[in-house]
């Protein structure tokens, strides 16, 4: 094991988890203040990625595409809320969990309506198409380091948002106790809406920046969805410290696991049959990981409430 | 007693429909009707978790897939010739039924008890959240073993076989279908009605009394979760022999999530909901499906209107109030 390599892989795990802990951001957001486990949230992904590839497509520019995603995304996601998810809060998980199983169905065929059955191909900017030369030798893709440091600035301006401003204090108080937050006047019902749409603007977000790595299809979103309900239940529920804790572990984990175990099963058996060994564990690895991790802590490394 | 009327009205219009579709020569109706047979069993399996024991599992596919391989698996090497294992000791494959589902059962039963046993230590969302990535897992290990046809799944040449019945013929494996349906319902009936059941259903309405009654209630879940997963394996083989063919797509969470709606759409916690249900989907998508190839989005409306508007159910609005809920 080279360096180089070493170096290449930790930092698509770290692109991976920071495109995660934006998917998580929003989830983990939407449970801790409003109670509400959303499995549309990988739709709001799946819309801000189509959009983005089709206004890039229209202007040419993927500044213009990205940011259109991020704001498709959110309204949709106050849309729904206000038409749907706000009729769910009173009730309870199973209801919750086929509502927006529903919704999901309802986004997945809409979108092949709306942007027909083919894939998109959304084009990596021409400023971020260069690379960047690693110490060891590789070259690292720039735009795979663009999203990191995206990631990583959202990560501080939510922390911001949230430790700092009226907003933050008001979502952390929704959180502690949403009876009391009302009598002291604050309307819920709008923060409520306005949290919704955040976590969707992240998710779309997310969804445009992973629409230049991959093509952009229905159902995209989905197993980004799972994945980043592993993360949240390793994070703890409600916390955005453990999303992002959570969400670089996972992406570390995942991305490391598909290169090395092939590579460490090699060293005792033949290759084809290491291969097929080690990439089988390798996609089940974070999953034990998850297993491990609540045997441990049931709650997740950082429980909203400790 | 309404609701009891519905039960066996319901029980008996499987049999009736599929005699007419015989009589008229339609055995694609047959078919069908197999098919909403084996989904009704699945979600009766689901419903002992779902509606009896008040867990919310998103990973039911992976006890339906692992029933599936079984059967797809067993054909596989018979068709081959090759043995499933060779060492330590020799296991032939075979293209009997019972010996099948034997093995797919208690697959299923030891996967459910390991995910059931991480699982249950949470409740709430971390449950819904942790069936679903489990069931993930199992759907990934499918889809990277090569040896089973990976994700291209594998195909069931001929259908396995059952002591004294020609299973090809559709008739015959809708009987033995239906069979199997009305063990499974006469299986849930009895659980919950036992002392078990008693438990289980109070584990759901008040953790607290029930531990105060000198009963864990986490053993009293995981039995609960296994048996559940077990119903839904055997559900999973005749699933495979009816379509010819087991892969990932029957592992993959939005089985899951179909086998959840097709107990709500029939009422949860109602014994033959799951029936209801069954029937309703596959009349849909039957229907729907050959009117448009969007049929998911009229049945993502249709869902969504059930939840927020007519929580009972089908059978609630046949046969009145749910007893609980």
């Amino acid at each position: 094991m080279t360096l180089a390599l070493f170096l290449e892989q930790l930092l698509n795990g770290v692109q991976l988890g920071l495109t995660l802990f934006l998917m998580a951001a929003g989830l983990t957001l939407v449970f801790g203040v409003m109670g509400l486990i959303n499995l549309a949230h990988g739709s709001l992904y799946m819309t801000g990625a189509f959009v983005c590839a089709t206004v890039a497509g229209w202007t040419g520019s993927f500044w213009a595409g990205l940011l259109a995603g991020a704001l498709a995304a959110a309204a949709v996601g106050a849309l729904v809320e206000v038409s749907v998810i706000r009729r769910l809060y009173a009730r309870d998980h199973l209801d919750q969990v086929l509502a927006t199983f529903a919704l999901i169905l309802i986004f997945s065929e809409g979108a092949r309506l709306v942007f027909g059955d083919r894939p998109l191909w959304l084009d990596i900017p021409p400023a971020l198409s260069g690379t960047l030369a690693l110490p060891g030798g590789a070259e690292y893709p720039l735009y795979r380091l663009a999203i990191i440091a995206i990631g990583l600035g959202l990560a501080g301006g939510l922390w911001w948002l949230i430790n700092r401003t009226r907003i933050g204090m008001q979502i952390r108080a929704g959180e502690a106790d949403r009876e009391m937050i009302a009598a002291l006047g604050v309307d819920i019902r709008r923060l409520y809406t306005l949290v919704f749409a955040l976590g969707a603007g992240l998710a779309g977000l997310a969804g445009a920046l992973v629409g230049a790595l991959q093509s952009v299809q229905v159902g995209m979103g989905e197993p980004v969805l799972i994945l980043a309900f592993v993360v949240i239940v390793i994070g703890g529920i409600g916390s955005i410290r453990g999303a992002l804790a959570g969400a670089v572990l996972v992406g570390v984990i995942d991305t490391m696991g598909r290169v090395f175990l092939p590579a460490g099963f090699g060293l005792f058996m033949p290759p084809a049959e290491a291969t097929a060994t080690g990439s089988a564990l390798a996609s089940m690895l974070i999953y034990l990981v998850m297993a491990l991790i609540l045997a441990l802590k049931p709650k997740g490394l950082f429980p909203a409430d400790a | 007693m309404r609701e009891g009327l519905v039960n066996l009205a319901l029980i008996a219009l499987l049999p009736l429909v599929a005699l007419g579709a015989q009589a008229a020569g339609e055995t694609y109706f047959v078919t069908l009707v197999t098919k909403a047979t084996i989904l009704a069993l699945a979600g009766i399996g689901l419903n002992l978790a779902l509606g009896v024991g008040g867990m919310v599992s998103l990973g039911h596919a992976a006890f339906f897939g692992i029933g599936g391989y079984a059967a797809g698996i067993a054909a596989h090497h018979v068709f081959a010739g090759t043995p499933v294992l060779g060492w330590p000791l020799t296991v032939e494959g075979t293209d009997q039924m019972p010996l099948i589902w034997l093995a797919g059962i208690a697959a299923a039963g030891l996967a459910a008890a390991a995910i059931g046993a991480v699982s249950l230590r949470t409740q709430g969302v971390h449950f819904i959240m942790i069936t679903l990535a489990f069931a993930q897992m199992v759907y990934y290990l499918g889809v990277s073993w090569k040896a089973y046809g990976g994700e291209d799944g594998l195909p069931i040449y001929l259908r396995n076989q059952f002591p004294g019945l020609d299973t090809g013929d559709a008739m015959q494996f809708f009987a033995l279908a239906f069979a199997c349906l009305l063990a499974g319902v006469a299986l849930v009936w009895q659980v919950s009605r036992s002392r078990f059941g008693q438990a289980l259903a109070m584990a759901r309405m008040n953790e607290a009394r029930l531990a105060a009654s000198g009963i864990s209630p986490y053993p009293v879940r995981l039995a609960g979760f296994v048996l559940s997963g077990m119903i839904v394996a055997l559900a999973g083989a005749l699933f495979a022999d009816l379509n010819g063919f087991t892969g990932p797509s029957m592992l993959s969470w939005h089985r899951s999530g179909e086998i959840m709606v097709l107990v709500i759409l029939g009422g949860v916690g109602r014994l033959c909901g799951p029936l209801a249900g069954a029937m309703l989907f596959v009349a849909f998508e039957t229907w729907l499906g050959g009117l448009t190839d969007r049929w998911q989005l009229f049945l993502g409306l249709v869902l969504l209107g059930v939840v927020l508007f007519a929580r009972g159910g089908l059978i609630g609005m046949l046969a009145g109030r749910a007893r609980h809920g």
